[in-house]
């Protein structure tokens, strides 16, 4: 029954926004976080969305841009990449993390960025969990029908 | 005289299902408003209804024979249900999917829903008084 998908793919695309949530979280908290030389300072972190199509022997197939699935299909998090923006070097030459020449490389985190992405993360959360209340609502009444 | 059940509910069981069907794709649609590359999709009720109580199909999309056959309501070149829907307008990272004009649709198909429920729901109140006899 389609009405009852509408419960996968929203908690499908659930868990994908939360995942982005999380890395989110993780990216703002590091913001400050400075590696000793010679380790590899943190990046920004992003997850990567796609549109998965459920197939009927149990797997999941990634869905390619030009081939769409039947109904809704699920969001999958392909994989949570790093950013390659080049890093923030400031000269502080008193810390202790600081190279030859005085300078700390810190993460390449954009804090305005991450709040935004924040907001629509949360946004998008929120539109998830009225669609499955409402796709509720609706089987509910179907399961009245008749009374 | 025969009470044909069928006839008594006229063609809101299949709108129904359709209409379940629509609000499975637009929440699909909804559900990918942040996946690169995704297009909105979306059916044309009035002619998927039409064809379907003219019996041309008996469901939306292509036969499944086999059990792992991956149920899809439009291939590339023959499914007609299943259109793209053009973008007002589109981003940079090839997403066509306007959050705002989803839920406005999506909303509408419930409503619609709720309506032929509401027309089915009131044809077995009626066809229980006539076994009733009150």
């Amino acid at each position: 029954m389609s009405l009852l998908n509408v419960f996968d793919i929203a908690g499908s695309a659930m868990s994908a926004q939360s995942v982005r949530l999380n890395t989110t979280a993780s990216n703002l908290a590091n913001a400050e976080s400075v590696a000793p030389q010679g380790e590899a300072t943190y990046r920004a972190r992003y997850p990567v969305f796609a549109a998965e199509l459920e197939s009927a022997a149990g797997g999941h197939v990634p869905l390619s841009s030009e081939e769409n699935a039947a109904d809704g299909s699920n969001v999958q998090v392909m994989g949570v990449i790093e950013s390659d923006k080049p890093l923030n070097v400031r000269y502080e030459p008193d810390h202790p993390y600081a190279d030859e020449q005085g300078y700390v490389t810190y993460p390449n985190v954009n804090p305005v960025e991450e709040m935004a992405n924040m907001i629509s993360a949360s946004r998008s959360f929120q539109i998830n969990v009225e669609m499955m209340n409402t796709a509720r609502s609706l089987a509910e009444r179907v399961l009245n029908m008749g009374r | 005289m025969k009470i044909s059940i069928d006839n008594a509910l006229g063609l809101h069981p299949q709108a129904l299902a359709l209409r379940a069907e629509r609000t499975s794709l637009l929440a699909g649609n909804i559900a990918q408003a942040d996946t690169p590359g995704y297009k909105a999709r979306d059916i044309d009720f009035q002619s998927v209804l039409e064809r379907q109580m003219t019996g041309q199909q008996k469901q939306i999309g292509l036969e499944q024979t086999n059990r792992s056959h991956i149920r899809r309501m439009a291939d590339g070149n023959g499914g007609q249900d299943v259109q793209y829907r053009v973008p007002l307008m589109p981003s940079l990272d090839g997403n066509t999917v306007d959050v705002q004009t989803e839920q406005s649709k999506f909303a509408e198909n419930n409503m619609r829903f709720l309506a032929s429920l509401r027309f089915v729901d009131g044809r077995f109140g009626g066809l229980i008084r006539a076994i009733k006899g009150e």
